[in-house]
């Protein structure tokens, strides 16, 4: 979730001595402890990050002590449970992209049309019913979406694909995907709406009809704000655990095959902490390893979307 | 110059293609609302054999017919409380500092970059950081406080930024005007602020907690998933939630288990409808308020 970016200041703009409100000029040690009090808070969300961090790292040690770094990353066989253990990421990793991938053809455009139809399309009265309605898909839990997509979606599409697995990426994926439309629409819109009336009114001054001035003007002139939030919505997906972790399946597997079962990262860490798996085996300390591939993964396409919109934005 | 005849405006196919264009985008927008409307017709249609009073007394059991979700809605409450007892303090504090006191450089843009990162973490890694922090480093255990730790951690920049906002709404004359008159930053915060901002503060809390109500991956990280036919009496006891509960029944091959998780998804979907609309109710009370 991606409210603000900026920590707008008040300033007295003109005032005498710079005017910087947020200076406490108050030399009472009773007002000092406040402020004092209220930065430590302020550190707790600090120090969450390096905790996760922290933990991430020192606990994954434990694992590269007996898996080699190097066979982590180029193994493509991820077998914890069986006498003979691969501790190859790949097959959790595709896991992982197959599900975005059947997410992002799903959510990428229709959150897209989605923003643009609330944004310049719907008369102000069905927007009233659109937004509130898109916005409560956002709020269910995504259990809920976890049993949707085992007991609904899955033997929905096994009618119209014979033999399909019962676990699949493909319900899975698509479920996901229903799951993070809002969190593109929302921000699409959002960028859409902050591209300048005056430009959309200068195209149609111009002759454009509706269609070509949200082709050629609008969506161009937020394209930046457009991209950020497709990679924050697939950076939801990556994340994404209940879903993945009731339909998919909990095989791991190297496939680009969407009817097949699959496991992602997350499944894998919930299952690991699901089973009894005894604590301070190598199994149990590869769920740190692939924790802190997914943070990584999820932290820097985070990082992305905010230099995109950062470096990108046009300013108008 | 362009002779007339040159230049074809097309403006019919154009026309057309804009015609086509608009209600592709209308059936994407609704394709949400008929996905959320199918979700909840399926879910009451599947849990409404279930539904009704003893389902909500009495405790899981291995017989569907005998089993309910007693022990799961007592421990969302507990859990509930105990984050918001922990979160919202901390989340409401860090927000005054960062928007009230906070010097503006380097460390101020550091924490909110931070803050704004924090939100887009997986709720599982969340979970892997309770796991080893509060159940093993500080032995909580398995335990109704352990949860609430973490689901606090989880929900605190969600409650920090919706309270950045709310402080930021308020127009900087009130605190100028209060300054002018002498009070110092801690009566300015205390009397005029909080007071002001509380009700927009409370709609994000609300909002906050009801994501927290709905987690399910974190607390399965930190072992909830348990058979639990008794109510907790403490912080420290073992516990279930509704999204657990829910989880557990789904994830059974039974169909009368699956249903039981509808049921138990309908009272989720109904407590969650609940903090919702008290999230709009006051937020449309305080806009009437304001414009008094």
């Amino acid at each position: 979730m991606v409210v603000s970016r900026h920590v707008s200041k008040r300033s007295l703009a003109g005032a005498p001595g710079g005017g910087d409100l947020s200076v406490n000029v108050f030399r009472s040690p009773k007002e000092r402890v406040v402020e004092y009090a209220l930065g430590l808070c302020a550190l707790i969300s600090v120090l969450t990050t390096l905790g996760i961090a922290a933990v991430l790292v020192f606990e994954s040690l434990n694992f590269f002590a007996e898996v080699s770094i190097v066979d982590f990353l180029t193994e493509t066989r991820w077998t914890p449970q069986f006498t003979e253990k691969h501790f190859g990421i790949w097959p959790l990793l595709s896991g992982t992209l197959l599900i975005t991938v059947i997410a992002a053809i799903v959510a990428l455009p229709i959150g897209l049309m989605s923003a643009i139809f609330i944004a310049e399309y719907a008369p102000s009265r069905i927007r009233k019913v659109l937004k509130p309605g898109l916005e409560l898909l956002a709020g269910i839990p995504t259990v809920v979406y976890g049993y949707f997509a085992l007991t609904f979606v899955t033997p929905l599409l096994q009618t119209f694909i014979p033999g399909l697995n019962i676990y699949n990426a493909l319900s899975a994926g698509i479920v996901v995907g229903v799951m993070i439309i809002p969190m593109v629409s929302s921000l699409s819109e959002d960028a859409i709406r902050a591209v300048p009336r005056s430009l959309a009114e200068g195209a149609y001054a111009l002759g454009a009809t509706r269609i070509e001035v949200v082709l050629r003007v609008m969506v161009p002139g937020a394209i930046s704000g457009i991209v950020a939030s497709f990679i924050l919505a697939l950076s939801r997906a990556v994340g994404e655990t209940m879903i993945v972790t009731l339909a998919a399946g909990a095989m791991p597997n190297l496939t680009a095959n969407p009817m097949e079962s699959v496991q992602t990262m997350t499944a894998f860490i919930v299952n690991v902490s699901l089973g009894d798996t005894p604590q301070g085996t190598v199994e149990f300390y590869s769920l740190f390893a692939v924790g802190l591939v997914l943070f990584l993964m999820t932290l820097s396409m985070n990082f992305l979307a905010n230099l995109i919109i950062r470096k990108y934005r046009e300013r108008y | 110059m362009a002779s007339s005849q040159q230049y074809d405006e097309r403006l019919d196919s154009r026309r057309r293609r804009g015609l086509i264009f608009s209600g592709l985008l209308f059936v994407a927008t609704v394709f949400g609302l008929v996905v959320l409307i199918t979700l909840i017709v399926d879910v009451v249609m599947q849990g409404a054999q279930w539904l009704g009073w003893d389902f909500l007394t009495r405790f899981p059991s291995r017989i569907p017919e005998r089993a309910g979700i007693k022990s799961a809605i007592v421990g969302s409450i507990w859990m509930i409380l105990l984050t918001a007892g922990i979160s919202v303090p901390i989340g409401v504090a860090s927000a005054l500092y960062l928007e009230e006191y906070a010097p503006r450089g380097w460390f101020l843009k550091l924490i909110q970059i931070n803050i704004n990162n924090l939100a887009g973490i997986p709720s599982v890694v969340y979970g892997i950081l309770g796991l080893v922090l509060f159940v093993r480093f500080f032995a909580l255990g398995r335990s109704l406080l352990a949860g609430a730790l973490t689901m606090a951690l989880l929900i605190l920049p969600i409650i920090v930024i919706s309270a950045q906002e709310a402080l930021r709404a308020i127009p900087s004359g009130i605190r100028e005007s209060a300054f002018a008159l002498g009070a110092t930053r801690r009566q300015v915060v205390w009397s005029h602020l909080l007071p002001m901002s509380a009700p927009s503060i409370m709609t994000g809390v609300i909002l906050a907690l009801s994501r927290a109500i709905g987690e399910t991956a974190p607390l399965i990280m930190i072992g909830a998933l348990t058979f639990i036919a008794f109510l907790p009496t403490s912080v420290l006891d073992p516990f279930t939630v509704l999204p657990i509960q829910i989880f557990n029944w789904t994830a059974r091959p039974q169909a009368d288990f699956q249903s039981l998780a509808a049921a138990g998804i309908v009272i989720l979907m109904i407590v969650l409808f609940l903090m919702n609309l008290s999230a709009i109710l006051l937020r449309n009370h305080f806009e009437k308020y304001r414009s008094r």
